[in-house]
């Protein structure tokens, strides 16, 4: 058994996760072939909203192959709708059925009618092509705020297509605004965008005397082994839901979706495993997408730029469906609507609406980036308003390390943060007199160049029980996470979490934090995550949760083990358990390094079971982690681009970013996760957008026009940070999957402003395209 | 329609002769017929690159050739890079340089990335970055990726000093 | 995504192609590199009921300097033409899609798919270039200018195949080419080809084509009219830009409407002569 003395949290230790993904080895869900298995295509609406009138079937069920076509008829015998697991306390949550397979009526492009079930994944498509359905089209609404003032409704029914109305509020809003000498409103638009991994989802559902394993491309094994056993009318226990190799999920594959409900159904009903991967132009219209808010935002300060109030209303195009979470995501930026700025009256006003459009949900930072984007965006038109430095506002402003914990307005209390060490210590890397002067002379020379800020903390580490329960806020569900550490007997570790990484390399993390509390190397830790069928009941990974709350549970359960331990070398040495220390890869007397038992050695005594008397033999230990708070980590990003005003295209040419997530467990994990939390804000700033056309068409289907940035359009990002650990957690860590996304848009969007004002353009709305970007040039100029 | 063809394959230096309907993906042969399931599919409009094998030497997106189109080829899949004892030094850097997180795109990227480097064993990083503008990869934003491949330039053919 | 059933065959010879073609009577398609072909039929927005593979006929991947002129063959893939010192033909082929795209997208398939977005058929109607095509009644060299007639529409007979591609060498030219889009990898939103013979400071010939300003590749006819004669300065090639759009009637795409692609063209073809007549 390997031993170890240095402290592996900390290190940059490269992943374990990573030999079987780079050669090609890892199983990812159409990776995995059962005997036996058919393949299932759907049939999927072209109308954004219809009646739906006959559904003909015959042609595809003569094909050869086919083994079977269903509708929605088909399935009645299903346990209800998919499920909405949000009921806020005193909130009317407007919640149409939405079923597996449509009804009576589709609500979007792609809403699914049939599927077709045979023996060759091409001759299903084939199939699936043959099925007719004639529909009665509806009158079709797209604009949200369109869709607020009257007919058409989405859902006839309702009579309305307002989803919701949801309020936060704290402090003395209308005294705050009295109080502001400078009030400005502006309407900010965080547009809609795809969560795209490029993974698209996948099922294979494999039903055998009673039992169910569905194997699903999915972020919530857990939660989906719930809806599948509700929905199928049968118990947890006899179903086992597997999530593989995940290839990226940003928050789409934190759902329970309708083809994990068919999937399952169907092999029940035909007794044969059942697989269906999904296509790219399926995910770019059925899986669920982001953002879309349109908000009214208004924001007042006194002339000494001291911001006495802030008010947003927040109109949310949640699409044709509520989801798993879909009127919740708005509110989750609303806990820190304020951002790091210590506002006395924050009040965020959220209305749902319906449209004829995909259903949007979580998608990285969920709620957050919106809000984030929101204050930063004003901060810099308030700067301007008051003729302050924006840095200056922002620091007169902040949130000073003093106040910490720092319950703030919208009611949370922030863990810890030091807002204006990250920004210090980014100006250390960005020399704004240099840049000023660089500026001015590249525009002498028709270069317009930009710098952006954006100073940011979030809320994450999902979730305290008693906040986002059913008592809370009202999620069906604490979101506790869970832990198994077992030591075998050589002293092997095996580690079980509930979360469900896909990408993050919380095998790695884990086994750094496991290794050093146990003494061993963190190669002899494994970690087991995604399958109900092993370890205790999860939550799963979403929410920059998995560290925060999945890593402490493991740093409990594991520091149970630890006690346990040191009972029986106690015990073995004839020495107190209180003197026994972890140190040099042995359990060792305080005093006499000497005297020690490796973990081998004791997990050796452990299972021949001559413990103390009074023990239970065995080595392993689980936890539930309900954590006390949320945790918020912050920090300070720059951006500069370079904006050619002929074309209106935005070139990011440098990007700095410090960021606070605490104690750091993995150096290089953490620059990973904020790289590509850049990206996908970059992504949505200047490239990314989900179109509809007025007739519910979706125009943008594929990734030929939902445009990612590739690696051309990018520079290298650099990075910096400061370490302010939380209190919250025994690691004093915070997450850091989502905070590059949340502070990376009004960064980029500042900038281009920042560009341009010597051109009069002194707002502008994202995407940020070069159309978008000309035309704002061009109405500037002919004001 | 039941005309099939038979196509005969060199793929990581087996041959295999495979019969397949005409319109069957390379990617699907390699992945479905052959059970080399390295090589991935992500998008359906030869965008995103995660299908990059190489074809006759060149990095090509297997899921917009036809196997037949394939007849007689030598393909190199990730499989066929390197595996686990034997990685090759993209791979070694991609583990190194912290590459790939969900890993999804990495077998493509990595494919592209061998023929660029086959080409250029000293690319700058816009020349990586140029490169790599047929694979897409939503988790690493790419910085990584480019240092990988800078580093197993220079660990594969060390510029003489 | 899986393209329609099919039937499939791989002539050895532009005859065995042609005559194939012929017998298909409109139903079958010629696959090339496919890399404009099969994305429509993976989509199911096209599906032929058959395919003609001609990627393995032999003599048709060759590029050769013939006296005055280049010929091209049919199979030469965007990669082979990007080396191959082509002038402004090899200049645009380097911006086509991506690495793999161009190892597999051939100049002939590019051509006879005739999309306006396209580079390659703008590039050759700005050189004059001709295509010369086979059929079962024998060969005919169609130039450039009568080649496009509609979106994704060209002057091929239904059992007429590309064979190779004439390009004049236009020594003594300048070229520039200036491609807008918002990714590396993407089609031009708006792309301006432009060839200048500069002789004693003055334009003496001058060529613009347009990609994607309407339904097919155009010639920019007035900004040539009005910088040939006169002299290659910028502040000419600007006023004769600033003519870039005129006559065109570009459909909107979702990232550029018309008003904004005429704007596009204007500057992009300022760009592209300057370019071309070796203006930094």
């Amino acid at each position: 058994m390997s031993a170890t003395t240095e402290r592996h949290v900390g290190q940059p230790l490269r992943r374990k996760e990573d030999p079987r993904l780079i050669t090609g080895k890892a199983r990812y869900i159409d990776d995995i072939a059962l005997p036996g298995t058919l393949w299932a295509a759907f049939v999927r609406s072209p109308e954004a909203h219809a009646r739906i009138v006959s559904i003909d079937a015959g042609a595809a069920r003569a094909r050869p192959g086919v083994h079977a076509v269903y509708t929605g008829a088909d399935m009645a015998d299903i346990g209800g709708p998919l499920p909405l697991a949000w009921a806020p306390p005193g909130v009317q949550v407007n919640n149409p059925p939405h079923w597996p397979l449509a009804r009576a009526s589709v609500k979007h492009v792609g809403d699914p009618v049939a599927v077709v079930i045979g023996d060759d994944r091409y001759a299903v498509v084939d199939a699936a092509e043959d099925v007719v359905v004639e529909y009665d089209p509806l009158p079709v609404v797209t604009d949200p705020e369109q869709a607020l003032a009257g007919a058409p409704f989405v859902h006839p029914e309702l009579g309305t297509n307002q989803v919701h109305q949801w309020t936060l509020a704290g402090g003395e809003l209308e005294a705050g605004f009295a109080e502001a000498e400078v009030t400005i409103e502006r309407r900010v638009v965080n547009h809609r965008i795809a969560g795209a991994p490029i993974e698209p989802r996948g099922v294979l559902a494999d039903y055998r005397a009673g039992t169910i394993t569905l194997y699903s491309s999915t972020q919530v094994p857990h939660f989906v082994r719930l809806f599948v056993a509700l929905l199928l009318g049968t118990s947890e226990e006899k179903v086992r839901v597997i999530a593989p190799e995940v290839g990226g999920g940003f928050g789409s594959k934190l759902q329970i979706y309708g083809e994990e409900i068919v999937a399952c159904w169907a092999s029940r009903r035909l007794g044969r495993p059942v697989k269906w991967v999904e296509t790219r132009s399926e995910n770019m219209a059925v899986t669920h997408q982001g953002r879309d808010q349109i908000a009214t935002v208004r924001m007042g300060a006194r002339r000494d730029g001291k911001i006495t109030a802030y008010h947003v209303q927040i109109v949310a195009d949640l699409g044709a469906y509520n989801m798993l979470l879909t009127p919740l995501i708005p509110s989750l930026g609303a806990f820190v609507m304020g951002g790091c700025y210590r506002i006395p009256a924050v009040r965020t006003d959220i209305t749902g609406v319906f449209t004829n459009k995909c259903p949007t949900d979580a998608i990285r930072g969920a709620g957050r980036p919106e809000a984030t984007h929101m204050i930063e965006v004003m901060m810099d038109q308030m700067a301007r308003e008051l003729g302050i430095d924006r840095l200056e506002l922002r620091r007169r402003n902040f949130i000073p390390k003093e106040d910490f914990p720092a319950a703030v307005a919208t009611g949370v209390v922030y863990d810890s943060g030091d807002y204006h060490a990250s920004l210090d210590k980014l100006l250390e890397h960005v020399d704004l007199d240099a840049f000023r002067q660089e500026q001015a002379r590249l525009r002498e020379q028709g270069v317009h160049r930009g710098i952006g800020f954006s100073t940011y903390t979030e809320i994450c580490g999902l979730a305290p029980s008693r906040i986002t329960g059913p008592a809370g806020v009202g999620v069906g569900a604490g979101l506790w996470e869970s832990a198994l550490v077992r030591v075998h007997n050589t002293g092997a570790v095996t580690v079980y979490t509930g979360t469900s990484p896909h990408g993050q390399g919380l095998e790695t993390a884990f086994a750094q934090i496991v290794a050093d509390r146990l003494g061993v190397d963190p190669s002899v830790v494994e970690v087991i995550h995604g399958d109900t069928g092993t370890g205790p009941e999860g939550r799963g990974t979403y929410g920059s949760r998995s560290l925060a709350n999945g890593g402490e549970a493991i740093v409990k359960a594991t520091d149970k083990v630890v006690a346990k331990a040191a009972k029986i070398v106690a015990a073995e040495l004839e020495a107190a358990p209180e003197d026994i220390v972890v140190r040099d890869g042995k359990f060792s007397v305080k005093g006499s390094p000497d005297k020690g038992m490796t973990l081998a050695e004791i997990a050796g005594v452990a299972y021949i079971g001559a413990v103390p008397e009074g023990m239970e033999p065995g080595l392993e230990e689980t936890t539930f982690n309900d954590p006390e708070n949320f945790v918020f980590p912050f920090g300070a990003h720059a951006c500069i681009v370079d904006v050619d005003v002929a074309t209106g295209k935005v070139d990011v040419v440098r990007y700095v970013a410090v960021d606070d997530c605490g104690n750091p467990v993995n150096p290089l994990l953490i620059a990973g996760q904020i790289h590509g939390g850049i990206a996908y804000g970059i992504g949505q700033a200047l490239y990314e957008h989900v179109v509809y056309d007025d007739d519910g068409q979706l125009v943008t289907g594929s990734f030929v026009n939902y445009a990612l940035p590739t690696a051309a359009e990018l520079p290298s990002f650099e990075l910096d940070h400061t370490v302010t650990p939380s209190p919250v957690n025994a690691l004093g860590v915070k997450g850091v999957g989502e905070a590059g996304t949340i502070a990376a848009t009004p960064a980029v969007t500042n900038a281009v402003v920042d560009a341009l004002e010597p051109l009069g353009v002194h707002y502008i709305n994202m995407p940020l395209t070069p159309m978008r970007v000309w035309r704002a040039i061009e109405e500037a100029q002919a004001r | 329609m039941s005309n099939r063809v038979t196509v005969t394959l060199t793929v990581n230096g087996s041959e295999h002769e495979i019969e397949v309907e005409p319109r069957r993906l390379l990617v699907h042969a390699l992945r479905d017929d052959l059970g080399l399931t390295g090589t991935h599919v992500g998008c359906d409009t030869s965008s995103c690159g995660a299908c990059t094998v190489h074809l006759d030497g060149l990095a090509v997106k297997s899921c917009t050739i036809l196997a037949a189109q394939a007849e007689g080829a030598q393909i190199t899949t990730i499989e066929g890079l390197g595996g686990e004892h034997s990685l090759h030094p993209l791979q070694e850097a991609f583990w190194n340089e912290h590459g790939l997180q969900c890993g999804y795109c990495t077998p493509g990227m990595i494919m592209a990335a061998a023929a660029l480097l086959e080409e250029n064993p000293h690319p700058s990083e816009a020349e990586v970055r140029r490169a790599l503008d047929g694979n897409l990869c939503r988790c690493t934003g790419y910085h990584n990726i480019v240092r990988a491949v800078q580093s197993a330039a220079q660990a594969q053919a060390p510029v003489a000093s | 995504m899986i393209t329609a059933e099919f039937e499939y065959e791989r002539p050895g010879s532009v005859a065995e192609a042609v005559g194939a073609l012929a017998a298909a009577d409109g139903d079958a398609k010629l696959l090339a590199g496919g890399h404009s072909l099969i994305p429509l039929m993976k989509l199911r927005l096209a599906a032929p009921g058959r395919l003609i593979d001609i990627s393995r006929v032999p003599g048709l991947s060759a590029i050769e300097r013939d006296g005055e002129r280049w010929r091209i063959g049919a199979l030469c893939t965007h990669t082979q033409l990007s080396r191959a010192g082509v002038g402004l033909l090899s200049e645009v082929a380097a911006t086509i899609a991506d690495p793999q795209v161009r190892n597999r997208g051939t100049i002939g398939g590019s051509l006879a798919h005739g999309d306006p977005a396209s580079d390659l058929p703008a590039a050759l109607l700005a050189l004059e270039g001709s295509i010369v095509a086979q059929g079962p009644g024998g060969e005919r060299t169609i130039p450039a200018a009568d080649f496009f007639s509609d979106y994704l529409e060209t002057a091929l007979g239904p059992a007429e195949m590309i064979r190779e591609v004439l390009v004049p060498a236009a020594d003594g030219y300048g070229f520039g080419y200036q491609k807008f889009n918002r990714r590396a990898e993407d089609w031009a939103l708006v792309a301006v080809a432009a060839a200048i013979r500069v002789q004693d400071g003055t334009c003496a010939d001058v060529r613009i084509a347009l990609t994607n300003m309407g339904p097919t590749p155009l010639r920019a006819g007035a900004a040539e009219a009005a910088l040939r004669g006169a002299p290659a300065s910028a502040e000419a090639i600007r006023a004769a830009a600033g003519q870039a759009a005129e006559g065109t009637d570009p459909p909107a795409d979702l990232d550029a409407d018309a008003a904004y692609k005429r704007h596009l063209a204007a500057v992009l073809c300022e760009r592209a002569l300057r370019a071309a007549a070796g203006i930094a």
